[in-house]
């Protein structure tokens, strides 16, 4: 109420007809809307910035485009599996049988004004979608902006990447060519492998023994209905929860973990993010209509019996499908005549695993280090060594299934055997993880130790003295107290001291937790302190 | 709004807090722009700003005569790439433009000081806090939800029973029978002539060279209506010549083949794709998803790569015309394992 009024009595002040009806029209909306509130609670929020908060903002425009582009799609794609003759403009498949599905495709590619650069645009802002969410998400990662309180949103950020990557295979089958129809018996005949159930979830999702008939109007339903709605009722979860958290900032002279310092809404955060917009959707534009994404054309209908060398899954299923290359041989077992797949349940629960370990760490560190304030300061990755180190682990590990999906291109582009890329890559599961965790760490700490040295002895000038005894030495140029800030703001934990609890007893959790938290506090360096900033000077 | 948020002293668990640290010193002297200084200088920006933006609307409007320009002809690949590619490089270049002036006038021109704002905790305030439990306790009051530990129960009971019907509902997702039924059956039968994938042309035992591989499908897949793609699915086989001294067959199988003539299932036993590359030189078979490999001279034993069992055989033989047969259907099922194949 108090808001609208000092609206009112504030509109005399502007002059002009314009104004006149822009003030009349806001005071139309807001007597029914109460919009006014609000632009009173949004309109002046603050946005810190920095270009990896960049990250976040490239997943949600390149959804928009996503949105649009697909939106398109749908007014031409026919989701059928009717048997068609295609009878396009595209000669080499003339008169061929195809599904209604892949038919109406070509015809998009083909034959529809900007039909092929809407399915390009599709395809990249899809391809670039999953990419900037992976990243977003590292840089939420390696900073620590997971921590209390956005642990929530950490896991809603987490099942939005796996919503993304499943919206991108469903989307992925759509056109029925040739490769598409393999992607899903490969997910077939992982499902099949579960024990007990797998059989019938395959026979009821794919409307039988194989992936047939039925397969295409499933998935269009669930590519372009039930997934967006979860992927947007998400997004919404994510930036409300965004808002009533607000970002994080790094650490800065006069930035604390009380405060948000930066642009408002309206007009800078609103201008940038906005023409960041039309930045990332010319980019996806650019992409598009330059470089060929997935040539459906020349794979040819979807038939189970031909399948072409070298066939690969669009990058984000990249991980999955090489760890199923990675597995060595004879691991299946029959037990009372039932048959455990180890070599795809091996794959389907280390996956899991792995991914449910990313969604619930934030908790996990939480617990080791039994920190209940809230940290609104991003952190460098150096200021947190294990944890970085873990995320390097992890990212080597992720990086080194990839590879594997490509082990076929590997080999035939660097003129080896399959077999020696594979053993290679199987070798470099183990070893990479715990080599880039002992680096990452290593660096990390040597990156502190370069710090400390900074704000001690300020930076090398490049001047050589000569002191009146001869001594030579070369002048150090102190940081100011501004730079110095950047450098020594950080949080700092100390290992667990394993103690008796009230009750005078040493519980298996507490003994757990120590030495989890001497794993990841151990090798520590300490910022400097005041102290030793004087007797430096001294 | 004087709901406070008490200062709750949270625990700061294993961190350290040094009394000697160094203390923030505070916001950092403004620095100006260029444009803040020099007026011209921001009027420059301003031109060129509003440069980008009619430039953007040019290069739309372009994009809509490009359609015109380069036109898709019917049955002409080259138009498309063109009109893919100058109506798209045009809506690029809209598209940045309007990007780029946007952006540059946020930096460059608009009120570039950095504000702050203020945090609070997260949690809500002590009033709102205790004004939302009193809310449930006088909700738990008025309905009786703790007190009416029947009534309760039963809602609950009744909510897990509610999803029952779904199993019933979602039955005919798939069609009638049991997976197991339909896995462990192919449509190949005694007498059935392989015939060439795709044109259906039956081969005879003289046509297969030694060293030479073909892609098979039963005769019979031709009149299948309903679910012909599962059919075939099931049903590929690849057909090759090994010399007979580079067969090794066990001695209940030595019947299966015909001359060195020897059928495979074409389904990897691992997830399911066709094992289509055949290497003459080692008789290997060679799966491109996955590179599973099989020896067809050791009856299609997985000698590398991920999948656990052989690839099976479809016992063949001669008809009185001399095309080649099906003895049976495949005696195991085909494709990837599941749970009840050994059954």
């Amino acid at each position: 109420m108090s808001v609208a009024t000092q609206k009112k009595s504030s509109t005399p002040a502007s002059t002009g007809a314009g104004m006149k009806f822009v003030g009349g029209a806001a005071n139309y909306i807001d007597e029914r809307t109460s919009i006014s509130g609000a632009v009173k609670f949004l309109g002046r929020k603050i946005f810190p910035d920095h270009w990896s908060f960049m990250l976040g903002e490239i997943s949600l425009y390149s959804f928009v485009v996503i949105l649009l582009s697909g939106t398109f799609l749908t007014f031409f794609y026919d989701p059928s599996m009717v048997e068609v003759h295609y009878d396009g403009s595209y000669v080499p498949l003339k008169g061929i049988h195809m599904s209604a599905a892949y038919s109406s495709t070509l015809n998009i590619t083909f034959d529809i004004r900007g039909g092929l650069l809407m399915r390009q645009v599709h395809h990249w802002a899809a391809l670039l979608f999953v990419a900037a969410i992976g990243l977003h998400m590292l840089r939420v990662f390696f900073t620590g902006a997971f921590r209390k309180p956005r642990e929530i949103n950490w896991v809603i950020g987490f099942v939005l990447f796996i919503l993304a990557m499943a919206e991108g295979f469903t989307g992925y089958s759509l056109p029925d060519d040739l490769l598409s129809g393999n992607g899903l018996r490969i997910i077939d005949g992982m499902i099949k492998a579960i024990p007990g159930i797998g059989t019938w979830i395959s026979y009821l999702l794919f409307g039988g023994e194989f992936p047939g008939n039925d397969v295409i109007p499933r998935l269009y339903v669930l590519h372009i209905m039930l997934l967006p709605a979860l992927v947007i009722a998400l997004i919404a979860i994510h930036m409300v929860l965004l808002i009533i958290n607000k970002h994080t900032q790094f650490a800065g002279p006069g930035r604390t973990n009380d405060n948000v310092v930066g642009s408002p809404i309206l007009p800078v955060f609103a201008a940038k993010a906005g023409g960041f917009f039309f930045l990332v959707f010319g980019v996806i534009m650019l992409i598009a209509s330059l470089f060929t994404i997935n040539p459906i054309w020349n794979y040819g209908p979807y038939d189970p019996s031909p399948v072409s060398a070298g066939t690969q899954p669009d990058w984000y299923i990249g991980f999955a499908d090489g760890m199923l290359r990675l597995m060595p041989p004879g691991l299946e077992f029959v037990v009372n005549g039932y048959t455990w797949s180890l070599n795809l349940l091996i794959p389907i629960v280390v996956l899991m695993l792995f991914i449910v370990i990313v969604m619930i760490y934030p908790f996990i560190e939480a617990w080791v280090t039994g920190d209940k304030r809230e940290h609104h300061i991003a952190e460098r990755p150096r200021n947190q060594p294990t944890r970085t180190a873990i995320g390097a682990a992890g990212v080597t590990f992720y990086a080194v299934l990839w590879a594997g999906a490509a082990s076929d291109l590997v080999a035939t582009h660097f003129r080896t055997t399959i077999e020696g890329v594979i053993l290679t890559l199987q070798i470099l599961l183990i070893v990479g993880p715990i080599a880039a965790f002992w680096m990452a760490k290593k660096i990390a700490l040597a990156l502190q130790r370069k710090d400390r040295e900074l704000v001690l002895h300020g930076y090398e000038s490049s001047r050589i003295v000569r002191l009146p005894g001869g001594e030579y030495r070369e002048i150090h140029t102190p940081l100011d107290e501004f730079e110095q800030w950047k450098l020594v703001s950080f949080d700092e934990y100390a290992p667990e001291q394993l103690r008796p609890n009230a009750r005078g007893k040493i519980t298996i959790g507490a003994r757990m937790r120590s030495s989890v938290s001497r794993f990841y506090f151990e090798d520590r360096i300490a910022p400097v302190t005041t102290k030793e900033l004087e007797s430096q000077k001294h | 709004m004087a709901d406070k948020k008490s200062d709750v002293v949270t625990s700061a668990g294993s961190a350290v807090s040094r009394p000697d640290r160094l203390q923030n010193p505070g916001f950092e002297p403004e620095h100006k722009r260029v444009h803040d200084e020099s007026p011209e200088r921001a009027r420059g920006a301003e031109r060129g700003i509003s440069l980008l933006f009619a430039l953007s609307g040019i290069l739309s409007a372009s994009a809509f005569a490009l359609n015109f320009i380069f036109p898709i002809v019917p049955g002409d690949l080259m138009s498309t790439r063109y009109n893919n590619m100058f109506v798209g490089l045009a809506i690029a270049a809209g598209l940045l433009c309007l990007g780029v002036g946007a952006v540059h006038w946020a930096k460059a021109l608009m009120h570039g000081h950095e504000l702050v704002e203020e945090r609070h905790g997260t949690r809500g305030g002590d009033a709102t806090r205790a004004r939302a439990v009193e809310i449930f306790q006088e909700a738990n009051k008025e309905s009786g939800w703790t007190r009416r530990r029947l009534l309760r129960n039963s809602l609950i009971g009744a909510f897990v029973a509610l999803p029952i019907p779904a199993v019933a509902l979602f039955r005919d997702l798939a069609p009638a029978g049991t997976p197991e039924e339909k896995l462990s059956h192919t449509i190949w039968e005694k007498g059935v002539r392989l015939t060439r994938d795709p044109n259906g042309v039956p081969i005879k035992a003289s046509d297969v060279t030694i060293g030479s591989a073909f892609h098979v499908m039963p005769e019979n897949l031709l009149e299948v209506e309903e679910g012909f793609l599962d059919e075939k699915a099931k049903a590929a086989v690849l057909l090759m010549r090994l010399p007979l001294d580079a067969l090794n067959e066990t001695e209940d199988r030595k019947s299966w083949s015909y001359d060195g003539i020897v059928a495979y299932s074409k389904i990897c036993t691992h997830v399911g794709c066709p094992v289509a590359l055949y290497e003459q030189q080692t008789h290997n078979l060679l799966c491109p998803c996955h590179q599973s490999q099989f020896d067809v001279s050791n009856q299609c034993a997985v000698i590398f790569g991920p999948a656990a069992r052989p690839l099976p055989q479809l016992p063949i033989t001669v008809d009185s015309e001399g095309y080649l047969v099906a003895q049976s259907d495949f005696l195991e099922p085909v494709g990837p394992s599941y749970w009840e194949r050994e059954r």
